[in-house]
């Protein structure tokens, strides 16, 4: 018996030796924020969405980009609390400031970079997480390669900034050195006592990949300044299922 | 050491500087007029209507009665000032202290600096001299004090030396305008037959105070110089300008940057121990072959940082060409600004480094433009496009509240795209829209959100918004351009909710 618990202990020492090796390093309990994921967080490493990476998200049409940029704006707003500034960088911006502010964003504490092509964007972005003063910095574009995504990843080990890389549209998913990839994707608004109107947005997310955590698919909205959950349904599920049929 | 003082009148200030910068008028007469109590009167006149009878005063549509032909423009007092202190800069080079005396004229303290020239008289025609060449028509005189000098100039003959104390002799027969005295004072002498300052400086003082107030004889006694006066002198601009000349003609990058960096280090010190920083800097190489190459930076802050700065430039150094060889290195801070320690707690934050940040932002504007970055604040206007503007600095903080009243959508095209929808009724949401091919069905709506134009700038049709909700959940922002009202309105993709 003791042995079989000594094993363990080995294997967990072992594990979390690997996982240094691989560049992961979580983050002292104090400098860890609640990003108000209640269940998502059981997905995570250590129960806390990995700062200090760079995080994928995939938009394969405009609808899922606006759902995505939600979805980021919400951790965004965590991450900005103390007043901080971040950067948002981007080749075809359609980005409207003030609907940040619904967010719990203060849509003058962003920066935009509005850049010609791709090559122009990834070297801002590196230069960004490269700077400890930001607390974030959201790239939008279209196609990164694994070499570059490896330059983002060791620019953030440095400096312990979290990136989002928002892809739109991407030819292919290849695979990138980030820590995670999401697909964000709209569902329809729960309108409460049957009112009319549009309800308050709700998404699909779903972490494909996560390193040293277990992928998952929830439904998360935006209510009220906070992450909203509601168990997935089943009618959302057959919904998407409809959708990719 | 007697003080000196050399007064410039130019006759025809405002028609000399209008000709100088049209040449075409130099040979035309032209008028120039300025509004005085609801009329048209004139300011200046080109030199040539003098013997024509046109004064100063005479209203426009009398002249024009006149000569049908003229051309007339409006005057601009604060161009004019501008181009005096212009003119008193450049006559720094003949006596260090210049003030310029609006609306036409200069005021020369020239103690001690005419016999660089070779004496008062050569001195005087070579300033007149230069004047004149460039198109000016100008009146001088040199004198003991500012109030004889300018009296003689303005009043007495041309290129007047007035001897060392022979001003109270010069000014007796000089009309009491001479002296600088109200137009109330003026008047009140007129009507007492006082045609020459000579008639009244011997009455007695008390008399001249009851009657026309101290303002009078204080100005008489600043004329004879018995009595102090101050002028404000020009202080040309300071020049933050570097120089290294080379002994071996430099073509290396390394050399390059190291020349440039030596020349940042003095210029940053010099800037740091005058509590400026730099906004935008050159850095001017001069080659043996006789050409000059040169690269250009901007900062978004002002700063004293030579490391920083340096390293700016040192993205651009491989963009310098040396060819053979560079001789001269030159540093010029074109654009200097303040820099204050409180900016550094912007935004109220507790962890921000702001330097840093701002450095970030100088890298990144020298690698994809300063025109590549953003910054919003939000305006008090409801139509999308106009809610918010651009900040010129990044410390600029936002007057006014974002407004959160009405929700908008997170992602907003920069144009709106056009798209065919199906509606039942007027005034009811659509039921479906098709947008390039495809088809939507729209299952929740809300709306509509009428935002009118702002009629006070632009006039067209108003727009109501409509938020829809589509199958898959996908939100949008539609809006109906105009009524119903026989036509039917176009309708538009404005943007997409989260």
């Amino acid at each position: 018996m003791e042995g079989v618990v000594n094993k363990q202990e080995i294997l967990r020492q072992l594990r979390e030796k690997l996982e240094v090796l691989e560049g992961f390093r979580p983050l002292p309990q104090e400098r860890q924020l609640d990003f108000g994921l209640g269940p998502m967080a059981d997905a995570f490493p250590g129960r806390c969405l990995p700062m200090g990476a760079v995080h994928e998200f995939i938009s394969p049409s405009p609808a899922c980009a606006a759902a995505s940029t939600g979805f980021i704006s919400g951790l965004l707003s965590t991450l900005m609390k103390n007043g901080s500034i971040c950067l948002w960088v981007s080749t075809r911006r359609s980005l409207f400031p003030p609907a940040l502010k619904s967010f719990g964003i203060e849509p003058h504490q962003v920066i935009f970079v509005d850049v010609r092509n791709e090559k122009e964007a990834l070297w801002t972005m590196e230069q960004g997480l490269k700077c400890k003063s930001l607390s974030a910095v959201v790239a939008e574009l279209r196609e990164v390669s694994f070499d570059e995504s490896r330059r983002l990843q060791l620019a953030v080990e440095e400096s312990r900034v979290t990136g989002f890389l928002h892809r739109l549209q991407p030819r292919s998913e290849n695979t990138l050195a980030c820590v995670s990839r999401w697909k964000i994707r709209p569902l329809p608004s729960v309108v409460s006592d049957g009112l009319p109107g549009v309800g308050f947005p709700l998404w699909e997310v779903e972490l494909v990949k996560i390193r040293n955590g277990r992928p998952g698919i929830w439904s998360v909205g935006w209510r009220d300044g906070a992450f909203h959950h509601t168990p997935v349904t089943e009618v959302a599920m057959s919904q998407v299922e409809k959708r990719y049929a | 050491m007697p003080k000196r003082f050399l007064s410039i009148y130019f006759t025809h200030f405002a028609a000399d500087r209008m000709a100088r910068h049209h040449p075409e008028l130099r040979d035309q007469p032209f008028l120039l007029s300025a509004h005085v109590r609801g009329r048209m009167v004139v300011k200046d006149f080109s030199p040539s209507l003098e013997q024509e009878g046109i004064r100063q005063g005479m209203v426009v549509a009398d002249v024009k009665a006149i000569y049908p032909s003229i051309k007339v423009f409006p005057d601009d007092p604060a161009e004019e000032e501008k181009h005096l202190k212009a003119l008193a800069e450049w006559s720094i080079r003949y006596t260090p202290l210049v003030a310029s005396d609006f609306p036409d004229g200069l005021l020369l303290d020239i103690s001690g600096c005419p016999h660089l020239w070779g004496g008062e008289r050569p001195y005087l025609e070579t300033i007149t001299g230069c004047f004149q060449h460039n198109g000016y028509d100008t009146r001088a005189a040199i004198a003991d004090t500012i109030g004889a000098a300018w009296a003689v100039a303005h009043f007495g003959q041309n290129m007047t030396i007035v001897e060392p104390d022979g001003q109270a002799q010069v000014l007796q027969s000089l009309p009491p305008a001479a002296i600088r005295l109200d137009a109330v004072t003026l008047d009140r002498l007129e009507k007492l037959g006082f045609k020459q300052v000579g008639q009244f400086s011997h009455i007695p003082r008390p008399n001249l105070r009851r009657r026309f107030g101290e303002a009078l004889l204080n100005r008489l006694d600043q004329a004879l110089g018995k009595a102090p006066e101050a002028l404000e002198y020009v202080k040309p601009t300071p020049l933050y300008r570097e120089q290294l000349p080379c002994i071996e003609p430099i073509r290396t990058a390394p050399g390059i940057g190291f020349a440039l960096k030596r020349l940042l280090e003095s210029l940053c010190e010099r800037l740091a121990k005058e509590g400026k920083g730099l906004r935008s800097g050159i850095f001017i190489c001069h080659r043996i072959d006789g050409k000059t190459v040169q690269i250009s930076i901007g900062t978004n802050r002002a700063s004293c940082n030579a490391e920083h700065l340096f390293k700016l430039f040192e993205l651009k150094i491989p963009t310098l060409e040396p060819a053979l060889g560079i001789e001269l290195f030159e540093l010029e801070a074109s654009l200097v600004e303040e820099v204050s320690e409180t900016q550094e707690s912007l935004w109220a934050t507790e962890n921000t480094d702001h330097k840093a940040i701002s450095e970030l932002l100088d890298r990144i504007a020298g690698k994809v433009g300063m025109n590549a970055i953003h910054r919003y604040l939000p305006q008090d206007r409801y139509w999308p496009e106009l809610s918010i503007r651009e900040a010129t600095t990044l410390n600029e903080k936002p007057e006014t509240d974002w407004c959160t009243e009405r929700l908008r959508p997170l992602h907003l095209l920069a144009h709106p795209e056009p798209v065919e929808v199906m509606v039942p009724l007027p005034d009811y949401p659509p039921v479906h829209f098709r947008y390039k091919g495809k088809l939507y069905n729209i299952v929740k709506a809300d709306g509509p959100e009428r935002i009118e134009q702002e009629w006070w700038i632009q006039t067209g049709p108003p727009r109501d918004y409509y938020q829809l909700e589509d199958e898959n959940g996908a939100r949008y922002w539609l809006f109906r351009l105009g009524l119903y009202d026989g036509e039917s309105p176009k309708w538009f993709l404005h943007g997409y909710f989260a």
